[in-house]
């Protein structure tokens, strides 16, 4: 089956990345009643996100148009969600959690640590690109704090010098 | 006597999560005898067994059930994993350590609602929970357990799929959270209509937590009155209380609903680490009113909870040993909350970011007297003006500490410095093992 003609600005991304989109989209969509296509913008920024970086206002656009919705609305999801990144970011990915539990036990230290150590601020990215670094709100670790992401994976009980050996083994 | 376990009791076998092992301790039996009940039965007992909904509300599960109009199909059920208040860390480890429970419990209840059509809305961060849930579903849906016929032999057609969030807290707040289902921004729904009548696409839906759909199977197999004998009062069964911060032990543990907060703290977590002595303990998730420390002899039942003037919420208990500054403490909560505002109505909006920079400017030596007045003014004027209970969980954390620690504060503003120095979240910031449900992490 051949791809639908893309919409407008989409048509700036690759084709074959806009084909792997549509290939993940479609097992997705399988989780929505067929009328309810848009429920799915979520699911489909994300694969977007993990396809081409970052969700640009052209992944938005391709977003809206598979799920018959409005570009504003891709917009305003991609912006609503601390997990979407509009702009493009590090290799890496590294979130430090600095809510009451973790602070409890260390995660202040923790993010003052990675702070100094990757010469950024909070937002920021690395000169090499390598890491972007960030603190986050709670990720329902507290138990097992100090916490962070990276990546999208959890790592718990944290200590500064397990921070360093997480970190320093990121290419 | 040995203290009943519903939750908890499978954590930390050998693929716990897996179906197989479920099934060798007799998962799916509760299915099984549900589905030769009448549907009205099985509400029926879930109303006699005193389950409150575990989220934070605390309200009875089995009457929200009823609220469902009679003749409106299709109706859905959404099941909230957004778990994402600090302190709360209970229903990722169902999630991780017997994902199938859960599922059972949905699809007695879609069975009991006539729903046939489920979704569990996990938050973005739990990325391997969601692996574990979806693993599990597909196990059910290739064992013939949900699909087409239920267990394979009741024409029941039903679907779970699980929808993965994206990092915001207010999707937590069960409108929102069908908004961000839907596929929008998390922006609360007015209510009335309640999701129970116009819910998801519109239609009535069902809107229950992890944990306490996760009590279902146990109910139906032992009746609702066992479980409402395992509590007290108006709340029933065992709940999964996560206790974090200044304890020896941290973690979840499974308790009789009326179980003693000072108990949970003193005996089960080992106490406060270097024997110092609890300045406050915040008993149900950020959101709920700090207690003193010399409050704390209490049962957490949730009236009994409201009774000593706070919340038992989401169960999360948050420990503050007496060398934490609280005013640190509250400016990070207030943080929280005005990062986590929607922005949708104006008090939440303007007015989580005013205390927020109120409390900061405190903290660091440059607030007055008067500053702390002004945020007693500015929480009293968020707290019942606001479409969700976001503004609400913003102002009562202020409004508490600033009732139970007000010397800290004007402390703070008179010697223009935090008197805790570098040492404002405490002497000891150490991880410490965490138990959660008896497995040690």
């Amino acid at each position: 089956m051949t791809n639908p003609p893309l919409a407008g600005a989409v048509e700036e991304l690759s084709r074959d990345k806009v084909a792997k989109f549509d290939h993940e989209l479609a097992d997705v969509l399988k989780r929505y009643p067929p009328d309810r296509k848009a429920a799915a913008m979520i699911p489909a920024l994300r694969i977007g996100q993990e396809i081409f970086g970052h969700v640009s206002p052209a992944v938005q656009r391709l977003c809206a148009d598979r799920l018959g919705t409005s570009p504003a609305r891709a917009e305003e999801v991609a912006t609503f969600y601390v997990m979407f990144h509009t702009k493009p970011i590090g290799r890496h990915l590294v979130e430090v959690c600095t809510n009451v539990s973790c602070c409890l036990t260390g995660g202040d230290r923790i993010f003052e640590h990675l702070k100094k150590k990757l010469a950024v601020q909070n937002g920021g990215t690395t000169a090499d690109g390598r890491i972007t670094f960030r603190e986050v709100e709670c990720l329902g670790s507290c138990g097992t704090a100090p916490a962070m992401l990276v990546d999208e994976e959890m790592y718990e009980r944290l200590s500064v010098d397990k921070v360093d050996e997480i970190v320093g083994g990121l290419k | 006597m040995s203290e009943t376990l519903i939750l908890t009791k499978r954590w930390g076998k050998p693929d716990s999560a897996s179906l197989a092992s479920y099934r060798q301790d007799g998962g799916y039996g509760a299915l099984d005898k549900a589905l030769a009940m009448d549907p009205a039965k099985i509400v029926d007992e879930v109303k006699r067994s005193n389950l409150r909904g575990r989220g934070g509300a605390g309200f009875a599960t089995g009457l929200k059930w009823t609220f469902l109009p009679k003749d409106v199909r299709p109706r859905y059920l959404t099941i909230n994993a957004d778990e994402s208040e600090p302190g709360t860390f209970k229903d990722r480890y169902i999630a991780e350590h017997d994902p199938h429970m859960l599922i059972e419990g949905i699809a007695i209840t879609c069975y009991a609602l006539d729903i046939h059509l489920a979704y569990i809305y996990i938050r973005g961060e739990f990325a391997k929970q969601a692996r574990c849930l979806e693993k599990a579903i597909d196990e059910a849906r290739a064992a013939g357990i949900i699909g087409p016929k239920l267990l394979g032999k009741r024409d029941f057609d039903l679907d779970i799929f699980v929808h993965r969030g994206a990092g915001a807290y207010i999707c937590g707040e069960e409108s929102a959270l069908l908004e961000s289902l839907e596929g929008k921004k998390g922006y609360p729904r007015l209510k009335p209509p309640f999701p129970a009548v116009v819910g998801l696409w519109a239609k009535p839906t069902i809107i229950n937590n992890v944990e306490t759909i996760a009590n279902i199977p146990w109910i139906v197999q032992n009746g609702g009155e066992a479980f409402a004998a395992l509590g007290t009062g108006k709340t029933g069964g065992t709940r999964l209380f996560g206790v974090s911060g200044h304890v020896n032990r941290p973690g979840v543990y499974e308790k009789p609903a009326a179980y003693n907060l000072k108990k949970l703290i003193m005996e089960d977590c080992g106490g406060i680490p270097g024997g110092r002595g609890i300045k406050a303990v915040i008993p149900g998730g950020s959101s709920s009113p700090v207690l003193r420390g010399d409050e704390i002899d209490i049962s957490l039942e949730v009236d009994a909870v409201k009774a000593a003037g706070s919340m038992s919420g989401s169960g999360g208990v948050i420990v503050f040993d007496d060398s934490t500054c609280m005013v640190r403490a509250l400016s990070r909560i207030a943080k929280f909350y005005a990062e986590e505002s929607c922005g949708q109505c104006t008090p939440c909006r303007e007015g989580t970011s005013w205390m927020e920079g109120i409390l900061e400017k405190l903290e660091h030596g440059h607030g007055t007297a008067a500053d702390v007045a002004k945020l007693e003014q500015l929480a009293g004027n968020i707290g019942g003006q606001t479409i969700c209970a976001l503004g609400d969980a913003a102002a009562m954390p202020v409004q508490s500490f600033l009732k139970k620690f007000k010397a800290e504060f004007l402390r703070h503003a008179e010697e223009r410095r935090c008197p805790y120095g570098e040492h404002a979240w405490g002497l000891d910031q150490t991880s410490r093992a965490a138990f959660v449900g008896g497995v040690r992490y």
